[in-house]
C-alpha cells in the first residue's frame, strides 16, 4: 500500500516536469525544420517577413520584443525597485501589510484590461502629444512596466526584508543614516533577489502577448526610434496563428522555438541570482 | 515472561551520519521493567542510541547502523512492520511536542492510526493515560480544549499519555525533562517510577541527578562508546572507570 | 561641496515616495478606470443574457459558463496532479539527481510564456488528439500552466510544517502515507488552498492559450467538447475589433472583480496559515 502511494507520487511529479519536455519536444518538431531549410542565420537575421512570398526573416521582431522590453525595464525596475525599498525599510510596518499584497493582488489583473487601457487613454495621448501612431515601443513598454510592477515590487521587498536585521543595526549603531544604511549596506545584500525579481518581471515582458498585440501597433518593419509600431515574437506569433498553414504556419513555431530559448535563458539566470545568498 | 533473558540486547551496535561516527561498536542488555538511564556529555551518541532502537534512525537518509539491536531476542533489523516496533517502542521527546489539537485527540491520535475507537473506549484510555502520567487533575475539565494552551510541563506529560496510548512494552525518553520547570520534572519522574511495573524504560539525560534519581541501571556514553553500565548506585559511588567518576562529579560535561 | 548626509537622506526618501506613490497610483488608476467605466453597464441581464450580434448586444452568460467549464477542467487536473507532485518532493524523496532534474523542469515550466502554452496545446490537444477547439483541450493546456504555480505554493506549504509533527506521528506507529494524511496535510492545507486559488486566477485572465485551444465560440458550451469563449477572450474580441465599447467596459469591469475576489480569498486564506503557525 505504502510503496504503491510513492509510486503514484513519483509518477505525479515526474509527469509534471515531463510536461515541460513534452512541450520542447512538441515546439521543436513543429518549428525546427523550416530554420534548417532556410538556414538559422537567415531566420534569425532576415529582415524580411512577407509569409506568401516564402520570406521568413524574424529580425524586426526580435528587436521589437527587446526594445519593448528593455523599455518597460527602464520605466519599471527603478520604479518598482525604489517603491520596494521605500514600503521595506521607510514605511510603517502597517502600510507594508496592505499595499503589499494590493499590489500583488494586480498581478492578477488580466493583461488584455491593461492592452485596452492602453489603447483606449495611453496611446492617443502619444499620439497628440509626442507625435507618431500613437501604438508604438513608448505605449507598449509603459503598459509592460506597469504589469511587471506587481512582481518586482514583491520579490524585491521579500529581498530586502530577507537581509539580517543584523546588518542594519550594525551600521545605524556606526552612526550612518537610514538612507546611507539602505543604499551602502541593505541594498548590496538584497541585490541578488532583487536581480531575481528583476529578471522575472523581465521574463513576463518578453512573454507577454495579448497586451503587447493591442498596444504595440504590429509594424513588420525594423523601428527607428521609441514612437515606432513594432511587431514582437509573441505578436507575430499570435496575429498570423489563426490562419497559417504550411510553412508559414511552421514558421510561427520557429518563433517559438527562439522565444522558448530566450525564456530558458532568463531562467536560468534567475535561478541562479536567485540560489546566490548575499 | 522469562525474566532471565533480557528485554533488549545491543550487540556491536554502531552508528554512522555520513561518515561521521555517534556511536562505536556498542553493547549491553536493558532488563525487564528497569530504568535504563543513559548519561554522557553533548554529542556522546545518547539521542542516536534511542533513534536506533525504535528505527526512527531509517527516517533519517544519511544514517547507517550496523550490529544488532534484539527485542524480545527478535532482531528488529528483520521486523518487517517497523510501524508495529514503533508502537511497542514508544518515544517521548526533549521538546514537548503537542500536536495542535485537542488534548483528548492527542492522547488517542496514535491509536486511530491503527483503527478506529468507540467513545467509552477512547474515554477510558485517556483517563488511564493521562493518570498515568500524572496530568488528569489537571486537565480533566477541558480535555477538548486544545493542548497548545497547556504549560510545557504539562505539554511533555501529555505526550507522554500519548506515547501510553498505543500500549507500548519499551519507552525512550529523550532529555525528557530538559526544559521543564522542577515541579513537572517530578511529576515525570513519579510517572516513570510508577510505569515500571509494566514497562521497560530508558532514559537519555543531561542531567547526571535526575538518573541518580530514578535510574535502576545507568549506563555512561562519552564520544560514542560505552564506558560503562552498571548498577545506579555503583556508578554514583564507586565508578570503575576514572572517567565516569569525573563526569558524575562534575569535572567536566 | 559635500552635501550633509541628513540631505541625501530627505531627498531619497522623497524620490523614493515619489515613486512609491506612482506605482501605487498607476496601479489603482488602472482598476478604478477599468470599474468606473465598466460597473454602470452591468446590470443582472448582462451576466444571464446570451452573447449577441458578436457582443453589440445581450450579455456575457456564455462567456460566464465558457470560464466555468475551463477553470473546472484546468483546476481538475492541475490540483490533484500538483499536490501529489509537491507530496513526492516533499515527503517522499531526498534530495538527489532524480528531484533535481523534477525541480529543474517545473521552474523552467513556470517561466514558459503563455502563448508557448498556447502553441502547444494546439498542436497535441487541438490537431493531435483530435479533440478540436474546445473547452477540454483549453483547460488541459491551463493545467499545464497553472501546475507549476500549484506545486511551488503546495511544496512550501508542506515543508512550513514542522518536522516534529512528522516525528510525533512516525514514533507512534503512523506509516509514511499516515504521517503525510495525519500530521502534515491538514496543517498544510490552507496553503495549498491558496496555491489552487492563484492558479484558478490565472486560467480565468489568460487569454493567448485558451484562444488557440478553445477558440471562441459565442454560443454557451454544454459539454467539455463544445468550443467555448471565456470572459477574458470574449473581452480581448469586443476591445480588439472595437465591437463595442460599453461592452468592453463592462466585461472588463466583472473580470476585475472576480479576480479580486478571488485574490483577495487567497491571500486571507495565506494569512490564516501564517497566523496560525504564529500561534502554534
Amino acid at each position: 500500500m505504502d510503496k504503491l502511494v510513492s509510486r503514484l507520487l513519483l509518477l505525479a511529479a515526474c509527469s509534471s516536469a515531463a510536461i515541460l519536455a513534452l512541450i520542447a519536444l512538441f515546439i521543436f518538431k513543429e518549428g525546427v525544420p523550416i530554420m534548417a531549410r532556410s538556414g538559422l542565420g537567415a531566420f534569425l537575421l532576415g529582415r524580411d517577413w512577407s509569409p506568401l512570398q516564402g520570406q521568413f526573416g524574424i529580425l524586426p521582431f526580435i528587436i521589437g520584443s527587446l526594445c519593448i522590453t528593455l523599455g518597460a525595464l527602464l520605466i519599471g525596475v527603478p520604479l518598482g525597485v525604489a517603491c520596494a525599498v521605500y514600503l521595506a525599510e521607510f514605511s510603517s510596518p502597517r502600510w507594508v501589510n496592505i499595499l503589499k499584497p494590493a499590489i500583488e493582488l494586480l498581478a492578477g489583473i488580466p493583461s488584455v484590461v491593461y492592452g485596452f487601457l492602453g489603447v483606449m487613454w495611453l496611446a492617443p495621448l502619444i499620439r497628440i502629444r509626442l507625435g507618431g501612431p500613437g501604438l508604438s515601443i513608448l505605449a507598449a513598454s509603459c503598459v509592460l512596466a506597469i504589469m511587471t510592477l506587481p512582481t518586482i515590487v514583491s520579490i524585491s521587498i521579500d529581498a530586502l526584508q530577507a537581509v539580517p536585521k543584523s546588518y542594519k543595526q550594525g551600521s545605524l549603531a556606526l552612526g550612518a543614516t537610514e538612507w546611507q544604511t539602505v543604499w551602502r549596506v541593505l541594498f548590496p545584500a538584497a541585490r541578488a533577489g532583487i536581480l531575481a525579481g528583476v529578471i522575472l518581471g523581465m521574463g513576463r515582458a518578453i512573454g507577454e502577448t495579448m497586451a503587447v498585440i493591442m498596444i504595440s501597433g504590429n509594424s513588420t518593419a525594423i523601428p527607428h526610434s521609441a514612437l515606432d509600431s513594432v511587431r514582437t515574437l509573441t505578436a507575430n506569433i499570435a496575429i498570423e496563428m489563426g490562419y497559417a498553414t504550411g510553412e508559414h504556419r511552421q514558421a510561427l513555431f520557429a518563433t517559438g522555438v527562439i522565444l522558448f530559448f530566450f525564456i530558458m535563458i532568463l531562467n536560468g539566470a534567475a535561478l541562479r541570482f536567485a540560489r546566490r545568498k548575499f | 515472561m522469562t525474566q532471565s533473558n533480557p528485554k533488549i540486547e545491543v550487540k556491536e551496535l554502531t552508528i554512522l551520519f555520513g561518515a561521521t561516527p555517534a556511536l562505536n561498536g556498542v553493547s549491553f542488555d536493558v532488563r525487564h521493567q528497569e530504568i535504563l538511564a543513559v548519561i554522557g556529555p553533548a554529542n556522546s551518541g545518547k539521542s542516536s542510541l534511542l533513534l536506533a532502537l525504535n528505527r526512527m534512525l531509517s527516517r533519517i537518509h544519511e544514517a547507517s547502523v550496523t550490529g544488532s539491536i534484539l527485542l524480545d531476542g527478535r532482531d528488529i533489523g528483520n521486523i518487517e512492520d517497523v510501524e508495529d516496533l514503533r508502537r511497542r517502542v514508544g518515544m517521548v521527546y526533549a521538546m514537548p511536542i503537542a500536536l495542535p489539537m485537542t488534548i483528548r485527540e492527542n492522547v488517542l491520535f496514535g491509536i486511530r492510526l491503527k483503527r478506529t475507537i468507540r467513545k467509552n473506549e477512547g474515554d477510558t484510555i485517556v483517563e488511564s493515560t493521562l493518570r498515568s502520567s500524572f496530568l488528569w487533575d489537571e486537565v480533566k475539565d477541558r480535555l477538548d480544549t486544545s493542548a497548545l494552551n497547556l504549560s510545557g510541563g504539562q505539554q511533555q506529560r501529555l505526550c507522554l499519555a500519548r506515547t501510553l496510548a498505543v500500549g507500548p512494552e519499551v519507552i525512550l525518553y529523550d532529555e525528557p525533562c530538559s526544559g521543564l520547570d522542577p515541579i513537572s520534572t517530578a511529576k515525570v519522574e513519579e510517572a516513570m517510577k510508577e510505569l515500571k511495573t509494566a514497562h521497560t524504560q530508558i532514559l537519555v539525560t543531561n542531567n547526571t541527578k535526575q538518573a541518580a534519581r530514578v535510574g535502576d541501571r545507568t549506563a555512561f556514553l562519552l564520544m560514542g562508546e560505552l564506558v560503562e553500565i552498571d548498577d545506579t548506585d555503583k556508578i554514583f559511588t564507586f565508578p570503575s572507570d576514572p572517567r565516569t567518576e569525573q563526569y558524575v562529579t562534575g569535572k567536566f560535561g | 561641496m559635500r552635501i550633509a548626509p541628513r540631505t541625501t537622506q530627505a531627498i531619497a526618501k522623497g524620490l523614493l515616495l515619489t515613486a512609491t506613490a506612482s506605482a501605487v497610483g498607476a496601479l489603482v488608476f488602472v482598476v478604478g478606470f477599468v470599474l468606473a467605466g465598466g460597473l454602470r453597464h452591468v446590470s443582472w441581464s448582462f451576466l444571464t443574457e446570451p452573447i449577441l450580434d458578436m457582443g453589440r448586444a445581450g450579455g456575457i452568460f456564455p462567456a460566464i459558463v465558457g470560464t466555468l467549464l475551463m477553470v473546472l477542467v484546468s483546476v481538475g487536473i492541475a490540483a490533484p496532479l500538483g499536490i501529489a507532485s509537491a507530496i513526492y518532493l516533499a515527503e517522499y524523496t531526498r534530495e538527489g539527481r532524480l528531484t533535481q532534474t523534477i525541480r529543474f523542469g517545473i521552474n523552467c515550466l513556470a517561466g514558459v510564456p503563455s502563448i508557448i502554452f498556447g502553441l502547444f496545446g494546439f498542436i497535441l490537444f487541438v490537431n493531435i488528439l483530435g479533440l478540436g477547439w474546445s473547452v477540454l483541450s483549453g483547460g488541459l493546456s491551463l493545467a499545464a500552466m497553472i501546475l507549476p504555480t500549484v506545486i511551488r505554493t503546495a511544496e512550501e506549504a508542506l515543508r512550513s510544517v514542522p518536522t516534529s509533527y512528522r516525528d510525533v506521528a512516525a514514533s507512534l506507529g503512523a506509516t509514511r502515507w499516515q504521517v503525510v494524511t495525519k500530521s502534515v496535510l491538514p496543517y498544510a492545507i490552507p496553503g495549498i488552498l491558496t496555491g489552487v486559488i492563484l492558479g484558478i486566477g490565472r486560467s480565468i485572465e489568460e487569454t493567448a492559450v485558451v484562444i488557440f485551444t478553445a477558440g471562441s465560440a459565442v454560443q454557451t458550451p454544454t459539454s467539455v467538447f463544445d468550443s467555448a469563449r471565456t470572459m477574458a477572450v470574449h473581452f480581448y474580441i469586443l476591445a480588439r475589433e472595437g465591437i463595442s465599447n460599453e461592452n468592453a467596459y463592462a466585461t472588463a469591469a466583472v473580470l476585475i472583480c472576480t479576480i479580486l475576489i478571488i485574490n483577495t480569498t487567497a491571500y486571507t486564506l495565506m494569512h490564516r496559515l501564517m497566523r496560525g503557525r504564529r500561534a502554534a
